[in-house]
């Protein structure tokens, strides 16, 4: 496998602009005679679609929602980062770059965080123009608010909503295109396999999921914009449909995938209520402003109602283990200490896998109208989920899973290494490293859709020219076969369990081995569990309904069997790198204090997994990683 | 928790469709209404019957996927709240719960309780945007927008798309969809250029779809999961007034 980052020569601040003027264009004229397929309408997928379809491609964009605009992007509420300095504090390009790298554990690659801080300028400028309603000081202009792992403001929001309204920025530029015909949007239809003609990426396979029925579509580049794969623990924030197929599908094909064992827990989720859970609802971190996390001392206490614990029997393990920080230490730590407290048997409310957020001692401080007014809205989707009101009884909180830094492998052009293969948004791995800030998901989303993707992808279409390949070859019947057999042999099996209980205890087996800690111990029980569930899954799997019909236990079946295969890929990752490093911690390597120790000797590298066939392990291909501009340093925030 | 639920279940576009009674046991009140449909099906699945089909997907509110009519109220008992965001503990033990698709002619029936809004994504096709081509953006600092006008285009922003309003109008129409995203963008100095031709553009596809008319009964506002405001409608009633005359004035067909 060849992995050359393409990374344009110059001083960081000039590769982009000399890039951009290095790589070769295609002429108005010619471009309607190039197809191009997008995979996917978030954030990334449909600025891209929106994008290339002005430029004058023939773009056709595929989504598995009924309509581009569901796309899971719409559900971030905080914000956009972008380096405006519209508050003259101190903000630049370069320091949102630095704290990009930073935050990432510097495991992320140079040149593209720069090129993402340089971009993030004209994002706002791009959203703004088409009527995102950002919010506003009196005046009029922007108004910006401060985020984690920064010490400037420079978020950018829309309320709580803020995915939603770029999102919605992007589906009316991209519905216009589609209006104008200039792109064909294909809904209900799910990419189930990637075809290669000489190597390059030429084409995909779908099945539309209200017919059932497989179909070829050819292009002279594919670009995948498809999300994360958080759902392979089962529960997590991410939407119900999120999956990794299309990217899994792209790396049976040979495409490489970096670094998957970043993933990333956020620590104040809703609790799982019990067995029948489908998913976890995210709160924002800024509660932990007030309130104070604790457990009862004695497991004996923890069934009680907790107003009846006097405050000796109560263990503010937060503040006793890290006074200087207390309730907000690193999300990383919040997130594990909780969960050790859990594995003591100190956990609380149903399932007993929840600590205390106690507001009580803010509300006796402050009044409860301040509360009210900074958290009211959480707090009412807090008793809409739970039935609890949260200004009387402590809230109860537990970390859950949300996005992934890791994904396919791209070079500085979003190219993979199939040629013809671009990777752009959450399933790329480019821009985050090992850790991911908040307000940057959606930064990265749109810089790559709007502006990266545009230029890169006009250069590979030039060097290959228009009608790069043969729509009769046979490499579309064989791979539409092959996808055809395996719905087939899903149907078949007629066993006795549904798609949705094997996905269930992978969630667990991952949760428990390769979730907020992992050990060598914990990653090889996993490699262990995983291949059995994998041959039980083949053997044991019913799959009701039929291959040509509106069957949505088809559709789970078909991506539960990648996410099986796709895990022990990503416990393979998470034992070979023997550190701790970001959202990655291996139990063997911390400090004293309990934070990550990252060993940048033996691995700052990204670590680049190769398919191998069925039932082989990967084959680990590394891209060294060198830092021009920054030196290694400490991730500290104290 | 046991339930009795009578559920329509319709095999395509084509079949007539009928509603059948299931019974599901051990619902936990503290489930949302899809996790006990998930629960039901994996009963069903457990007996070799196909499962319910609905639509779903962020199951926090925000996505606009989910479109159920529960008791004869689009999106259920409760006010301001999706289908993903009611939980049982709205019901009683024993409760017999109807369950059925959103009910309009644009929404034709695509499979059990899932339907086809397509006929939104028109509309918004044919006028819903800013034509903004990317790249061409001056600093967004340069057009101040009032506080109180990013404000209410906001509140008209936040519509979801799901399609309740027009499911809760007996005339099943869709004017309060239209109004939210018309006034959206005809708030905001942004949006004024393509002011009159959008809202022209937008109800003429609406009509196209076969969307009824607005005879403000105010359902819509009442089951609208985000509470977008009836004076939306109001509003974009006085921009196509306006827009019409001045078209019929120019003589211009837009």
């Amino acid at each position: 496998m060849k992995l050359d980052p393409n990374i344009p020569e110059g001083p960081l601040p000039q590769k982009w602009d000399n890039h951009k003027f290095d790589i070769k264009l295609v002429n108005p004229a010619n471009r309607r005679k190039y197809n191009i397929i997008v995979v996917g309408s978030g954030l990334a997928g449909g600025a891209a679609a929106a994008t290339l379809g002005e430029l004058g491609y023939n773009v056709s964009c595929f989504c598995y929602q009924d309509s581009p605009r569901r796309a899971h992007s719409i559900a971030a509420q905080g914000g956009i980062n972008a380096a405006k300095n519209y508050q003259n504090d101190g903000d630049s390009i370069y320091r949102l770059f630095y704290d990009t790298i930073k935050g990432g554990d510097f495991r992320s690659r140079e040149a593209n965080v720069y090129r993402l801080a340089q971009l993030s300028v004209n994002i706002i400028d791009q959203c703004a123009a088409q009527g995102v309603p950002f919010a506003r000081e009196y005046g009029g202009l922007l108004a910006n608010r401060s985020f984690g792992g920064a010490q400037v403001s420079r978020t950018f929001y829309a309320r709580g909503q803020t995915g939603q309204q770029l999102l919605l920025g992007a589906y009316s530029a991209l519905s216009r295109q589609i209006g104008l015909g200039q792109v064909k949007m294909y809904n209900r239809h799910e990419m189930l396999d990637l075809v290669l003609i000489d190597g390059h990426a030429k084409g995909i396979i779908t099945r539309n999921l209200v017919t059932g029925e497989i179909s070829k579509h050819t292009a002279d580049a594919v670009i995948l914009a498809t999300g994360g794969f958080g759902n392979a623990f089962f529960l997590s924030t991410n939407a119900q449909g999120c999956n990794v197929t299309a990217a899994y599908r792209a790396y049976k094909r040979g495409a490489g995938f970096a670094n998957p064992c970043f993933t990333q827990i956020h620590p104040t989720c809703i609790p799982q209520h019990g067995d029948q859970q489908s998913k976890l609802t995210l709160m924002s971190e800024s509660l932990r402003n007030d309130g104070r996390v604790w457990v009862p001392k004695r497991k004996e206490d923890c069934p009680k109602d907790p107003r009846d614990i006097p405050e000796g029997d109560r263990d503010y393990y937060l503040e006793r283990k890290y006074p200087s920080f207390g309730n907000l230490a690193p999300r990383d730590i919040s997130s594990r200490s909780a969960k050790e407290v859990c594995d003591e048997g100190r956990g609380v409310g149903p399932g007993t896998r929840g600590v205390y957020l106690d507001f009580s001692d803010a509300i006796k401080r402050l009044g409860r109208h301040v509360i009210e007014e900074r958290y009211g809205n959480l707090f009412d989707m807090y008793e809409s989920i739970t039935g609890e009101n949260a200004y009387e009884r402590p809230m109860r909180i537990y970390p859950a899973l949300h996005y992934t830094m890791g994904g396919l492998w791209v070079d500085y052009n979003l190219m993979s290494n199939i040629p013809g293969l671009f990777v752009l948004g959450e399933a790329n791995f480019s821009d985050h490293g090992a850790n991911r800030l908040g307000a940057s998901a959606l930064m990265q989303g749109l810089a790559d859709g709007y502006f990266v993707i545009s230029h890169t992808v006009a250069n590979y279409l030039a060097e290959v020219g228009a009608g790069s390949y043969d729509p009769a070859d046979t490499a579309f019947a064989q791979t539409e076969a092959q996808v055809r057999n395996q719905i087939d042999h899903l149907l078949s099996i007629k066993g006795a369990r549904s798609p949705r209980s094997f996905h269930q205890e992978l969630g667990k087996i991952l949760w428990e081995h390769c979730g907020m800690a992992r050990s060598k111990e914990s990653l090889k029980t996993a490699l262990e569990l995983i291949p059995a569930l994998r041959k039980e899954f083949w053997e044991d799997v019913r799959v009701v309904g039929q291959a040509k019909d509106f069957n949505q236990e088809l559709e789970r079946a078909g991506r539960v069997a990648d996410f099986l295969e796709f895990a022990e890929m990503m416990c393979h990752d998470a034992l070979d790198r023997d550190e701790s490093c970001g959202a990655h911690f291996r139990t063997e390597h911390q400090t004293e204090e309990g934070e990550a120790k990252r060993n940048d000797k033996k691995y700052a590298y990204v670590a680049v997994w190769e398919y191998q066939g069925e039932d082989q392990p990967p084959k680990l291909h590394k891209e060294p990683l060198s830092y021009e501009e920054v030196d290694f340093a400490t991730r500290s925030y104290k | 928790m046991k339930l009795t639920l009578k559920i329509w279940r319709q095999a395509n576009t084509e079949d007539q469709g009928r509603f059948i009674s299931y019974s599901v046991d051990d619902v936990s009140s503290d489930s949302s209404f899809l996790e006990m449909l998930d629960l039901l099906n994996e009963q069903l699945v457990a007996k070799g019957e196909e499962p319910v089909a609905f639509d779903h997907d962020c199951r926090e509110g925000i996505c606009g996927m989910c479109s159920l009519r529960i008791n004869g109220l689009a999106h259920g008992p409760e006010r301001a709240t999706t289908v993903c965001q009611l939980h049982m503990r709205s019901f009683q033990d024993g409760d017999t719960i109807t369950i059925e698709p959103w009910r309009a002619a644009p929404f034709p029936v695509v499979k059990d309780l899932v339907v086809d809004r397509s006929s939104f994504d028109a509309i918004i096709q044919s006028g819903g945007f800013i034509t903004a081509r990317t790249g061409s953006a001056q600093d967004a600092n340069s057009i101040l927008v009032p506080k109180c006008d990013a404000d209410t285009a906001m509140d008209a922003a936040a519509c979801i798309g799901c399609g309740a309003c027009v499911a809760a109008c007996k005339n099943a129409s869709a004017m309060l969809f239209v109004a939210a995203k018309a006034a959206h963008l005809n708030t905001l100095p942004q949006g004024q250029a393509e002011k009159d031709r959008r809202v022209l553009k937008m109800v003429s596809t609406m009509d196209e779809a076969g969307f009824g008319n607005c005879t403000n009964y105010g359902e819509c506002e009442a089951v609208c999961p985000k509470e977008i405001s009836l004076d939306f409608i109001a509003k974009l009633n006085r921009d196509y007034g306006k827009a019409s005359i001045k078209a019929f004035l120019s003589g211009s067909d837009e």
